[in-house]
């Protein structure tokens, strides 16, 4: 059993991940990028429409696009340890570090350098898909209510009408006595204030 | 107490609205295109092939210096689709495959990829390998097939290959053993299966291979040798016969290889053309029977008649340029050919056969900013009569693409805005008085309708089809592309210089070409090569009645010594005011901070002999010049040997001629760095017209640190030397980064700090009194940015109230550089997860607003991420006084948020640079990023807290003053009723 695990890893990585020293001067990287189907249907990306993604090593030395399955390919690069960037509009991809080994060819080590999680075959999926914008929020009664002006008019529907009934509530001789220091305050009211209000 | 029970509602109220924003700035996506402009282009065309089938869209795939390739439409000049491949990979061949496939041929002939002629979509791509480098070719044959298969024939490494255009098989391959063997021409006999691959060999030497298309067998192989060599370019003139110049370019060579035997031809170009004076080159061109040649200016038409017989047909002194040769029908090829004739172009399309007859012959008006034509290329058109009817694709000297077809053009693209080199902001023209009433009248209908629709739309009572005319509305509204000032500062233009020196102006509202200028070209000088642009005259307070201006700083050549031309250019109207051919290069060019009496900004040229010469030349400047003399210093940096210097004027030019406005420099120090340990790779000085509110920064518990704010502090990068090659060639041991600031007057280094493991490149930006720079950590395999805060220790005591009081702070006391700085810095490093292409960093008016770093990242989208987040001060857990003050808890890595892109769900194609211009409304700045692409937008890092925003619902505002009044009026009735009833009681 302990015999058949590298050897079903060794199958799998020939596949997926193949890093082969395939010619004079360098090697190989062969991976596949996938966007899953229930992503994209916010209308950025279509489903399966690879055209625009491109595929980035060490930050823009090399730059290639999809092949219409997804697959892609580096040719002549050089042993040691590269960094691949996927770039597509709507999605946010981990950038991906590939180690290339120059002793074991065959060796090959792929990990996502935002959580650190190491991939058995360089399919790159997108971590999240990406929002650009603000989603409109319906019209609501709360909105309008909890904005400004809303409070402004509530505050003021209150003091209409329930002061009145608070008023109401109290008792006469200490509302007597109120409305007497009022007028020797000489509080103007509301009426007296507007324009004929005066002439009554 | 009245005031404070006013205070507190008040106070409550503000903290509401406060709450009620949320932190990050973000768009609606029926925002896109209010306040942003997104234009696209490709460059400047260097192949075009046409793709005219009667089913499908008609479309011309083009590839061009930017290293894109593109689907235009043919009828309006759109993009279908485009590509923009890497910097390393450039495009040396396109053709189309089967009529379906767009072949091309990149980097070095190494990369052959297919794309689906619809839509872009990348078919399949194959790598070609070879023994060594060479000329790369491309073939498509449109009728050779190896078993029902088409086939490509491309010559690159020194290897010819088959290629099957279905999957990107290589059918077969054939090396060519001959040393020095340098293919010139692949040739396709049609209807034969036979390749033939001509060229030469160690120089002296013609060899021809004819080769089995089915197999890649050797059938024949042919050398022959001509004694005084070969110039490289040859030109096909017939399937079985080439031309070529000797190596003197005096002498033609008809170079026939009819059966595999090769027969050479000579005829002295003396011979034909009397006058003929210096070394002649050949124009590569493929036309049967006919071929080009140059001779200074001269542009010769030569005809083969017969075996190696020669006959002048045609000689031009006007600029021309000729096409390829197109079939048009049984055995008859047509090929164009454009003058440029003062301010016209003449077009005439030719049979190849027939020289003397026009099957079309036109002029047409040119705009003289184009220039002369670079390429043309033809296609032709059945009309409905059967006759043929041809378009002409012509690429001008601005970088500028134009179709023209019976004799007018059909639509231009303006291609050379997508190679900036430098970009600078001007005003427009002062509103004048004087509105016509009839226009006030129209506005007035169109005004209610408007808002009739906006109420609608407001209410949600719109119908889809209002929406689509509220938001086109919205985009088009004529206030933001006025052609005058606007109060907020939002209308401006945007000079721009391109690689092909041509000035354009863009307005900021919708990103039109205002007006454009191409450099202008003198018997001195005949191809300027603009290098950068500064503002020359900026008019605000003294002379409101000149136009601002810019200089444009412009070399004689390639070389770095060649003389240097300066130009002066109205911003209003693109007029050329004056332009000067300098005696002197210009490698150095120091705007220094001083303005004569009519605002010309004083400008120092500094020369490769190290003098310092002065503009504008006149007394006035002279004078301002002398009273500074002892304050002006200014640093050179010597990346290839690693030496910064620092330079200061000793005295006037000592030389036979007297010239007053040159001056001698004298080295007031220099920094080395060991060559052997490290490289500069990077210096960013500070942005020379950025604005700082104020030195003061209160920190939490009541306390003040000081910037260090000074305009002299350079930021530089080195690396270990070894770190020059990609990501993967170094391991983290032996590569290092060393950022230091460096004050740029006296050469004292304020800072140094040392990153072991990691690597550049390094991008950096310098503002106020910080710097942020982004780098690769080879440690952790992941991009980190740090920022460094420089604070002046020499002000940490004026903090005490009493000594202000009495007067005993240094607040006042003058700042000298020379004097040794107190300064602290902080710093602290962040990880960053994509590529960086560029960083810049938002500036306003009066620099209070907060700042926010514009990242353009990889994937050519801009980022805006708030300083806040590159905080030195920020730790793990902040306290509460810290909180209040704003400093985010410490992340191992700064966040990305999606809305924050301000470019949105739009790419900067190959993005090269942002530019920030403040508005004058101080919440508000203006970001324009160039690369291939152009996009603009407005940007309020801490939103819009001086104006009312887009989204600011009037209508609410409507009812609820109308709620107010109503309530008043109902309470004023029943105020009034009590009143009376109090009377009655």
């Amino acid at each position: 059993m302990a015999s058949i695990a590298p050897l079903l890893l060794l199958v799998l990585l020939s596949t997926a991940l193949t890093i082969s020293s395939g010619s004079v001067d360098g090697f190989t990287i062969n991976g596949r990028v996938k966007i899953p189907q229930g992503m994209g249907t916010k209308g950025f990306v279509l489903p399966g429409k690879t055209s625009n993604v491109k595929v980035i090593l060490n930050g823009g030395q090399i730059v290639t696009y999809l092949r219409p399955d997804g697959y892609f390919s580096f040719q002549n690069i050089s042993a040691g340890t590269h960094l691949i960037e996927v770039t597509a509009i709507g999605y946010f991809f981990s950038p991906v570090r590939v180690d290339v080994s120059a002793r074991n060819p065959g060796k090959v080590q792929a990990a996502l350098t935002e959580n650190r999680r190491g991939l058995s075959e360089l399919v790159l999926e997108p971590l999240r898909e990406e929002q650009y914008f603000e989603i409109r929020e319906p019209f609501s009664i709360m909105n309008i209510v909890k904005s400004p002006m809303g409070l402004m008019v509530g505050f003021m529907l209150v003091v209409v009408f329930l002061m009145p009934k608070l008023v109401e509530n109290m008792d006469p001789e200490e509302m007597r006595r109120a409305q007497e220091e009022m007028r020797n305050q000489g509080v103007p009211s509301l009426a007296s204030l507007l324009p004929g209000g005066g002439r009554n | 107490m009245a005031i404070r029970s006013f205070f507190i509602p008040f106070l409550l109220f503000v903290l509401c609205f406060c709450s009620s924003l949320s932190p990050v700035l973000s768009l609606y996506e029926d925002q896109v295109g209010l306040m942003d402009w997104h234009q696209q282009y490709i460059g400047k065309v260097k192949q075009a092939v046409f793709s005219t089938q009667k089913t499908g869209r008609r479309r011309v795939i083009v590839s061009t210096e930017e290293n894109v390739i593109a689907s235009l439409d043919l009828r309006h000049g759109e993009i279908f689709w485009r590509h923009l491949l890497g910097s390393n990979d450039v495009i040396n061949g396109i053709d189309i495959g089967l009529g379906k496939y767009v072949i091309t041929l990149s980097s070095g002939g190494s990369i052959l990829r297919s794309w689906n002629l619809p839509d872009g979509q990348m078919v399949w791509e194959s790598f070609l390998q070879g023994p060594k480098h060479s000329k790369s070719l491309l073939l498509v044959p449109t009728n050779l097939k190896i078993e029902k298969d088409n086939v490509i024939v491309v010559f690159s490494n020194g290897r010819l290959h088959a290629v099957s255009c279905i999957d990107g098989e290589v059918l077969w391959k054939k090396d060519f053993e001959a040393e020095s063997f340098e293919a010139q021409q692949v040739i396709q006999p049609s209807g034969s299966d036979l390749i033939y691959v001509v060229g030469f060999s160690a120089s002296s030497q013609f060899k021809m291979y004819q080769i089995n298309a089915r197999n890649g067998e050797l059938l024949k192989h042919e050398s022959a040798t001509f004694s005084s060599g070969f110039l490289r370019e040859v030109s096909l003139v017939s399937s079985e016969m080439v031309v070529a110049l000797d190596s003197t370019g005096s002498i033609l060579l008809a170079i026939s290889f009819q059966n595999g035997e090769i027969s050479f031809q000579e005829t002295p170009i003396s011979n034909l053309v009397e006058d003929s004076s210096g070394p002649a080159v050949i124009i590569p061109l493929s036309v049967p029977g006919i071929f080009v040649i140059k001779t200074n200016s001269v542009t010769i038409f030569i005809k083969v008649i017969g075996k190696g017989k020669f006959e002048v047909v045609e000689k031009t002194n006007h600029e021309t340029a000729v096409s390829n040769a197109l079939p048009i029908s049984e055995g008859q090829q047509a090929f164009a050919l454009v003058q440029h004739a003062g301010s016209e172009i003449h077009l005439a399309v030719k049979l190849a056969h027939d020289w003397d007859d026009n099957l079309l012959k036109e002029s047409i008006k040119m705009d003289q900013q184009r220039g002369i034509p670079h390429k043309v290329f033809i296609n032709n058109y059945i009309r409905t009569d059967r006759s043929h009817g041809f378009r002409l694709l012509i690429v001008m000297e601005d970088h500028s693409l134009l179709l023209l077809q019976q004799g007018a053009v059909v639509w231009s693209r303006e291609d050379g805005l997508a190679s900036i080199i430098d970009v600078t902001a001007s005003e427009l023209p002062l509103e004048r008085d004087g509105v016509s009433v009839a226009k006030v009248e129209h506005n007035l209908f169109e005004w209610l309708k408007g808002h009739m629709l906006k109420l609608k739309g407001t209410l949600m009572l719109a119908s889809p089809k209002d929406v689509a005319a509220i938001q086109s509305m919205r985009i088009k509204s004529s206030e933001k592309s006025k052609m005058t000032r606007d109060h907020n500062g939002f209308r401006k233009l945007l000079i721009v210089l391109t690689r092909a020196g041509k000035l354009f102006a863009l307005h900021t509202g919708d990103g039109r070409v205002v007006w454009s200028h191409l450099l202008h070209k003198s018997e001195a000088c005949q191809s300027p090569i603009g290098l950068n642009l500064y503002q020359w005259q900026v008019p605000h307070h003294h002379a409101l009645d000149e136009n601002p201006s810019v200089l444009v700083i412009s070399r004689c050549g390639p070389s770095s010594d060649a003389p240097g031309v300066l130009s002066f250019v109205d911003t209003y109207t693109g007029k050329e005011l004056n332009s000067l051919s300098l005696i002197h290069a210009v490698v150095q060019v120091i705007p220094l901070p001083y303005t004569d009496s009519t605002e010309q900004r004083l400008h120092l040229l500094v020369d490769s002999d190290k003098h310092a010469h002065l503009y504008p030349k006149t007394s006035e400047a002279l004078s301002i010049f002398k009273h500074e003399f002892s304050n002006i210093y200014w640093y050179s940096v010597e990346d290839h040997n690693g030496i910064i210097k620092g330079h200061a004027l000793k005295c006037m030019c000592i030389g036979e001629v007297v010239d007053e406005f040159c001056f001698d420099t004298r080295d007031l120090w220099s920094v080395v760095f060991p060559s052997e340990s490290e490289k500069i790779i990077a210096t960013v000085p500070r942005k020379l017209n950025e604005v700082v509110h104020t030195q003061a920064k209160v920190i939490a518990d009541q306390d003040v640190m000081y910037k260090y704010i000074s305009r002299n502090i350079l930021f530089v990068a080195t690396v270990a030397p070894k770190c020059s090659g990609g990501i993967g060639s170094v391991t983290p041991e032996e590569s290092w980064l060393v950022a230091y600031l460096i004050d740029t007057v006296t050469g004292r280094i304020l800072h140094r700090v040392t990153h072991h493991g990691a690597r550049g490149p390094v991008h950096a930006v310098f503002s106020e009194n910080w710097v942020v720079y982004h780098y690769f950590n080879l440690r952790a395999h992941r991009y980190e940015m740090s920022v460094i805060e420089i604070y002046d220790q020499s002000r940490a005591d004026n903090k005490d109230v009493w000594k202000l009081v009495f007067g005993k702070h240094n607040l006042t006391s003058p700042i000298s550089l020379f004097s040794r700085p107190e300064v602290i810095t902080k710093s602290q490093s962040y990880f960053f997860t994509h590529s960086v292409k560029a960083i810049a960093v938002t500036s306003t008016a009066k620099g209070i607003t907060s700042e926010q770093l514009l990242i353009g990242t990889i994937g050519d989208q801009v980022l805006a991420l708030d300083k806040r987040f590159l905080d030195p001060r920020r730790s793990v857990n902040p306290t509460q006084a810290e909180k209040e003050e704003g400093i985010i808890p410490l992340t191992d890595s700064l966040p990305i948020i999606p809305q924050s892109y301000i470019t949105h769900a739009l790419r900067v194609e190959g993005l090269r640079g942002i530019i920030t211009v403040p508005a004058k409304l101080e919440s508000t700045t203006l970001v324009f990023a160039h690369g291939v692409d152009l996009f603009f937008t407005q940007l309020a890092p801490s939103r819009t807290y001086d104006s009312l925003t887009e989204d600011f619902s009037y209508a609410l505002l409507l009812i609820t003053i109308v709620a107010l009044v109503a309530a008043i009026i109902v309470t004023w009735r029943l105020s009034e009723r009590k009143e009376l009833q109090d009377k009655w009681r």
